[in-house]
């Protein structure tokens, strides 16, 4: 099968590659704040990606990251699939191919909309949406990739003091203080990957 | 059957499967009734593909309701009844209702004959309590 375009199999199997590396981090964070599986949940996703990798990498962009989100809808198990398969198709559905930096920014604002419509939540309430929300205003605003990553890890680190008030974690009310949301956390991983392998290409 | 079907979407295929017996014992076999529960894996969690599974068992023409459990069991089912055809997806209903007695409830509505709006309206008067 032809691959249209080598660049898309390196993002694929690096953001996957990252997720997995980080699966136990991922559910130690967690355990703390929620019921424990985000790392393993994640993972399951991430290696459905990877074992359907040659036919995606066969399609063009927009497509290949439509069938990747609805890999992480069947596999992943718990609400972060349809959240972050939700995020991956949207981006697909929006995307230009191939991708341009203003395509992306507008793509990235419309995928967030739909993660924020899918779990009925907003930024401010101790989720993945307090990574993704300031990323995309920093890739709208131009910043270069290591900027976004910069953002997002400030915006990950952030989540700490943070009440949950979406979630599993809000049922701890005041006790979801003092942890890293690992749904930031996770997010904040794919950006830094795509971060890093996008580079400053434009 | 024209009556509405019911679907019980646990994270614990226990839960699930535990619930569908009491519907079945305190209201009988005249309502389709289907339940998953369980990640893919088999673990606690729901997969929207049992799900849909699930929907496609406890099919009528009359609708669909839900009851479903924590956080990814309603994530999980509302993406499921996105994903299914047209033709279905205006006919299937996630109810904001504890799962168990939203389960009888909603069966026991159903199996008067009652539309769709009426079991999820019944089961939801639940959660007003």
């Amino acid at each position: 099968m032809s691959e249209t375009d080598p660049r898309l199999r390196k993002m694929f199997e690096a953001v996957a590659q990252a997720i997995i590396a980080h699966a136990d981090e991922l559910t130690e964070l967690d355990s703390a704040i929620g019921d424990g599986d985000h790392g393993h949940n994640m993972t399951r996703g991430m290696q459905a990606v990877l074992g359907e990798l040659d036919a995606l990498v066969a399609k063009p962009w927009n497509e290949a990251l439509k069938a990747a989100g609805m890999q992480l809808v069947m596999k992943v198990g718990g609400a972060s699939g349809p959240l972050y398969g939700t995020l991956f198709m949207t981006l697909g559905k929006s995307l230009d191919t191939p991708p341009t930096r203003d395509g992306l920014a507008a793509a990235l604002h419309a995928a967030i909309e739909a993660v924020m419509a899918r779990g009925k939540a907003s930024a401010g309430q101790k989720t993945m949406l307090d990574v993704l929300v300031p990323v995309s205003e920093a890739v709208s605003a131009g910043r270069s990739s290591a900027e976004v990553a910069e953002v997002a890890r400030k915006a990950c680190a952030a989540t700490k003091e943070m009440l949950a008030t979406k979630g599993r974690a809000s049922f701890l009310g005041e006790r979801s203080v003092g942890h890293i949301d690992p749904g930031a956390r996770s997010s904040q991983i794919m950006i830094e990957t795509i971060a890093e392998q996008l580079g400053d290409a434009k | 059957m024209s009556n509405v079907g019911i679907v019980i979407v646990s994270h614990s295929p226990l839960v699930a499967e535990g619930t569908a017996d009491m519907v079945r014992q305190m209201v009988g076999d005249e309502v389709p009734l289907a339940w998953c529960g369980g990640d893919p894996d088999g673990g606690l969690g729901t997969s929207v593909e049992a799900i849909l599974a699930a929907i496609d068992r406890a099919w009528s023409e009359a609708g669909v309701a839900m009851l479903v459990d924590l956080g990814g069991a309603e994530t999980n089912s509302e993406m499921a009844v996105e994903m299914l055809p047209d033709a279905r997806s205006g006919k299937v209903v996630v109810c904001n209702a504890p799962i168990v007695e939203g389960a009888v409830v909603a069966a026991t509505e159903a199996s008067g004959g009652a539309s769709l709006q009426e079991v999820r309206r019944t089961a939801e008067e639940l959660s007003a309590l």
